[in-house]
């Protein structure tokens, strides 16, 4: 038996009148004392016997690949073997890419490329072999300038109607900027690990994956072999962002070598490797143009961007996908070129897109607002659109209004001094900026299972807890419908044994995967119903016992010392046709610039956001202090630094690649603002993982402009280049 | 990491006499070290582990400090002596690293820590302090952790540290036990190399020599300041700093020794500047002519050409806060 859903029109609020009432409270993650204790173990920390170390060798530039010195490498102490294998892959593979990656070694298409695996008895063996390896670079190289190469146009981004020139021309307050923005990266704290053993034709890999059920499929290709013959498990990963959507090098290597060698293979990557042969964000080049009449309301709007990546690759960072949506204009242009490249794989990292496309619209329409004379906020407020500008469908909610009006209110954002240069306090310019928020919703097809016995229920599937919460949430939605209190259900992750789910990305997983559970134990609720001859609307779960009536029964009764299992499966449906699904919010940060020296700090920052539902109060205010640091450091210090001869990453390392610090991130304040979204599924909930990014640094910079007048359109904001901008 | 011998040694001689070996090293702290040995960066056939010589403590001795080698940058920045007399140290101690590494690293390993050259921590590059002759790819590369002053065609790193700025500032005395031989002294300009055609030469000690001491005297100014400038709040390098030890007397400047970080080589000081600000009367145009002095052979790269202005900056700053 199974319950499935195909989300085609809005779902009933059943959650609110559910009795348990742990859905939506901030619980604490279930696995939260294992993971502080270390007794929840990570892919390289959980080893099978008889286990050897693997580490990946990189080419220091591009070029046709020969090991000059293999011999000597594989005589090297403790040294097992040194692989080069054509099923080895040159980056890893892009989100739900559901195939292999491009394949083959024998060429470095990028400086940083793992081209070999020596595998040696220790850890530390492997990494003094690896790092003797001798590599022969021949061959051409490829161009690694963005700017510098033909671009070729990306069609499904385009958006063309009416004449922006003309709109130009013609408005009372036009905004004509270029923003460029670094390459980033996803830096999360667990790098890369996997660790594989082979059973026969069968391959095990414990790793650091966000998507289990596209990487079984992606790993299989790699290999040649078939998915089922494929199990991977991660139940804990420390951190994805992005960097783990797809399979991986370490991963095909890992598989690769443990076969050849016949024993178990761990290979992790060194922290300099988690910034070239995962993928990282795009660097940009976007020019923004925004024409107002006389009130403000946009009559045009163009946001035409260039990004890069390597040759071969499906993806290209979807900076305009906000624009597309965000305001309404009459004329508008959006355009997105690709510039095929050598620099190390681009792909997606925390809500790609939206995290440096927003960031840039919203800091512009902060230009917009000083060339209109208009408070920011109202700015906003005017251009609110009231259906999407584009398709013409309505939005399923807007909730830009009510974060912003909410977010203002409890900032103090009317108390400021619309000038520029207005507040000082010894060598420090004090401004205050704001922008709005806004990303795409998206459910994803998942499934679950949920098993109820007399001691409880399991809650099981493949989704991965990335760091999400994702462990308590699941646990909260099945003990809200089963009526059980969250130590009665126990939730099983991370295991392509179990029921696949929607993967961690794209702010899906919750809403997706837990959808699944929802109607995995919705189907348990409908037998106990039966059970009772009731229907299953007046049926009431609370603390084990079930009420229908005047008859209230334990469930362990119900049971009968029988277990019932219950199967939900949620597919994406008409929704996404019908409406326009988004959430939204709205940032404000307050920011001190010294006079002196440029430096900037961010000395408080407020995030208003709503995504329907709120499934647990504290992990998703989690993730929305984690967007807003991040979006911190977008605007003021990171940015990796290709070497310009080579393309080569400069600053690979956490000393050099300057993501904030403690002493970085001032206190934090996030809202929610309550709505139900009836189009996002049965539990009415919306993906939160990216919101909080989505224009946290343009409120930022939008700050350092009130600050001290300086306008930082080359980011990040670095002390030389507001300096630069402070003398001019 | 190349595989390597460890020794710990029980006493100053013991441990000279094992460093005399060749590819041996000392090891105190390791923070640095242990990292480019990872990377292999440095690669030392034997470490000498000299955290048990008893060069952790600070004692009063000739009018000054006396701070042993093996004090951690934490027991130092905390210790009541300095806070009180010697404040611009204490603060350029906390202004380095971060908590965790201050708790490990020592004095002496900062005076000798190496420099943060992206294209030194790359052994896939060419580095003419890693490899005599292999030629500097930092220049023509990507500049920014980068010096201006006292640099060569060579080579332009920068040295990292904050606290020897502080005791540059301070005229802090190295104190050096050779492996044969008395032990020696020198002062701060004396014990590092700028690095002309031999980058690769960093300091004066030969092999075997250790430090086991630095001698602080007693402070020549009461007007203390050490400001930093960087990318990040903490846990960053420099871009620059500058330490200033000043004394006033009848609203004139009677002593100033000013040292610089984020600039050079070494912990850069310029006795031109010094001697400038000595018995001159605070003002705007007196810093202006003291940043025209420290930075006229300045040679920036592309990347580096910011620290121009800020450093004339930060001077001014630093100078206006000492003598107001």
């Amino acid at each position: 038996m199974s319950l499935d859903m195909k989300v085609d029109g809005k779902s009933k609020n059943r959650a609110d009148d559910l009795a348990q009432g742990i859905l939506g409270t901030p619980m604490d993650r279930p696995e939260g004392l294992l993971k502080v204790t270390g007794e929840a173990l990570y892919a390289a920390e959980d080893l099978p016997g008889n286990c050897t170390f693997g580490m990946l060798v990189s080419a220091p530039a591009q070029g046709d690949v020969t090991l000059s010195n293999e011999a000597e490498i594989r005589d090297m102490p403790g040294v097992l073997a040194v692989i080069h294998d054509p099923r080895m892959v040159r980056n890893a593979a892009q989100g739900t890419m559901d195939e292999a990656p491009v394949q083959g070694v024998d060429h470095a298409a990028y400086a940083g490329q793992a081209v070999a695996l020596v595998v040696a008895e220790s850890f530390e063996a492997a990494r003094h072999a690896a790092q003797s390896v001798k590599l022969g670079l021949s061959g051409e190289e490829g161009p690694i300038d963005p700017q510098a190469v033909e671009t070729e146009e990306s069609e499904g981004n385009r958006f063309v109607r009416g004449d922006l020139d003309k709109a130009m021309a013609s408005a009372a307050h036009t905004v004509d900027a270029v923003y460029t923005t670094p390459s980033m990266t996803s830096a999360p704290m667990e790098p890369h690990a996997a660790v594989a053993w082979w059973d026969g034709d069968k391959v095990t890999v414990r790793a650091s994956l966000q998507m289990l059920k596209y990487n079984r499929n992606e790993l299989a290709d790699c290999l040649g072999i078939d998915s089922e013959n494929v199990r991977l498990l991660s139940p804990y990963v420390g951190g994805g962002f992005g960097s783990k959507l797809g399979i991986s090098p370490e991963a095909v290597a890992a598989a690769i070598a443990a076969r050849e060698l016949g024993r178990p293979v761990r290979v992790v990557l060194h922290r300099r490797q988690m910034f070239e042969v995962v993928t990282r964000r795009s660097e940009t080049r976007q020019h923004i143009r925004l024409a107002a009449d006389g009130d403000g309301r946009l009559t045009g709007l163009g946001h035409e961007v260039l990004v890069s990546n390597l040759p071969d690759e499906p993806f290209s960072e979807p900076v305009t996908q906000g624009t597309h949506f965000a305001y309404p204009a009459e004329n508008r242009l959006i355009r997105k070129e690709v510039a095929r490249i050598h620099r190390p794989a681009a792909g997606s990292v925390r809500a790609p897109g939206e995290a440096v496309g927003v960031t840039t619209f919203e800091a512009a329409m902060d230009e917009l607002a000083c060339a209109a004379g208009m408070d920011p906020v109202e700015l906003r407020l005017r251009n609110i659109p009231e259906k999407d500008p584009e398709q013409g469908i309505p939005f399923s909610s807007h909730m830009l209004e009510p974060t912003l009006r909410e977010g203002a209110e409890r900032f103090g954002w009317f108390d400021r001094d619309p000038e520029l240069r207005a507040r000082r306090e010894g060598e420090w310019w004090i401004g205050t900026g704001m922008a709005a928020a806004f990303r795409v919703n998206i459910l994803s097809e998942a499934q679950a299972r949920v098993r109820l016995t007399a001691g409880g229920a399991v809650v099981e599937t493949d989704q991965t807890d990335i760091g999400t919460g994702t462990y308590a949430i699941l646990t909260q939605i099945a003990g809200e419908l089963l009526g059980l209190p969250a130590d009665k259900v126990e939730t099983r992750l991370g295991d392509t044994d179990l029921p696949p789910g929607s993967g961690s990305g794209g702010s899906w997983g919750a809403a997706s995967t837990g959808s699944a559970v929802w109607l995995a134990a919705m189907e348990l609720r409908q037998r106990i119903a039966d059970a009772m001859g009731c229907d299953e609307a007046e049926l009431t779960l609370k603390d084990g016992q079930a009420t229908c009536g005047n008859v209230t029964q334990p469930l362990e009764e119900i049971l009968g010392g029988e277990s019932l299992v219950g199967h939900g499966h949620v597919k994406p449906g008409d929704a996404l046709e019908e409406v326009m699904q988004s959430t939204y919010g709205a940032h404000f940060a307050e920011v001190a610039v010294n006079d002196v020296t440029g430096e900037t700090r961010v000395r408080r920052m407020l995030g208003c956001f709503a995504a329907g539902r709120i499934l647990n109060e504290k992990t998703a205010r989690s993730q929305c202090h984690g967007g807003m640091i991040w979006g911190i450091g977008m605007a003021l210090t990171e940015g990796v630094t290709h070497d310009r001869r080579t393309g080569r990453m400069v600053n690979r390392d956490l000393a050099e690649y300057h993501v904030p610090v403690n002493a970085d991130v001032p206190p934090l304040e996030v809202h929610f603002v309550e709505e139900r979204d009836p189009w996002a599924g049965p539990m009415q909930a919306k993906g939160i993982g990216e919101l909080g990014i989505c224009g946290a640094g343009a409120a930022v910079l939008n700050a350092i402009h009130h600050a001290c007048g300086v306008r930082i359109r080359d980011l990040p904001a670095t002390p030389d280049k507001v300096l630069a901008g402070l003398l001019q | 990491m190349r595989p390597f011998d460890y020794t710990r040694a029980e006493n100053v001689s013991d441990a000279c006499a094992a460093a005399f070996a060749p590819e041996a090293q000392f090891i105190a702290g390791g923070t640095n070290l242990v990292d480019l040995m990872k990377l292999e960066v440095m690669a030392p056939g034997e470490l000498v582990d000299i955290n048990r010589l008893g060069l952790d403590r600070i004692e009063e001795s000739d009018g000054g400090l006396r701070v042993g080698a093996t004090v951690t940058n934490s027991d130092l920045a905390a210790d009541a002596r300095i806070r009180q007399d010697y404040p611009v140290l204490s603060r350029a101690l906390l202004a380095g690293a971060s908590g965790q590494l201050r708790n490990k690293a020592t004095t002496g390993g900062n005076l000798l820590q190496r420099t943060r050259c992206p294209y030194f921590y790359d052994t896939d590059s060419a580095c003419n302090k890693r490899s005599p002759g292999a030629g500097c790819a930092a220049i023509g590369g990507e500049t920014r952790n980068h010096a201006i002053l006292g640099t060569s065609e060579h080579c332009i790193a920068l040295h990292p540290s904050d606290m020897a700025v502080a005791m540059r500032a301070l005229d802090a005395r190295i104190e050096v036990q050779p492996q044969d031989g008395p032990a020696k002294a020198y002062e701060m300009d004396r014990f590092y190399c700028l690095p002309g055609d031999t980058p690769h030469i960093e300091t004066v000690l030969e092999p075997g020599d250790l430090i086991t001491s630095v001698w602080l005297p007693a402070p020549k100014g009461t007007r203390q300041v050490y400001r930093k400038v960087r990318d990040r709040a903490s846990y960053a390098f420099a871009l620059v700093s500058v330490a200033a030890v000043i004394e006033m007397e009848e609203g004139r400047i009677s002593h100033a020794s000013v040292a610089f970080g984020g600039l050079a080589p070494m912990p850069w000081r310029d006795v031109e500047v010094d001697a400038l600000l000595a018995g001159a009367e605070p003002s705007a145009d007196l810093f202006d002519e003291a940043a025209d002095i420290l930075l006229q052979g300045a040679q920036p790269q592309e990347g580096t050409e910011f620290k121009l202005p800020l450093a004339r900056r930060a001077l001014r700053a630093v100078l206006e806060e000492a003598t107001l």
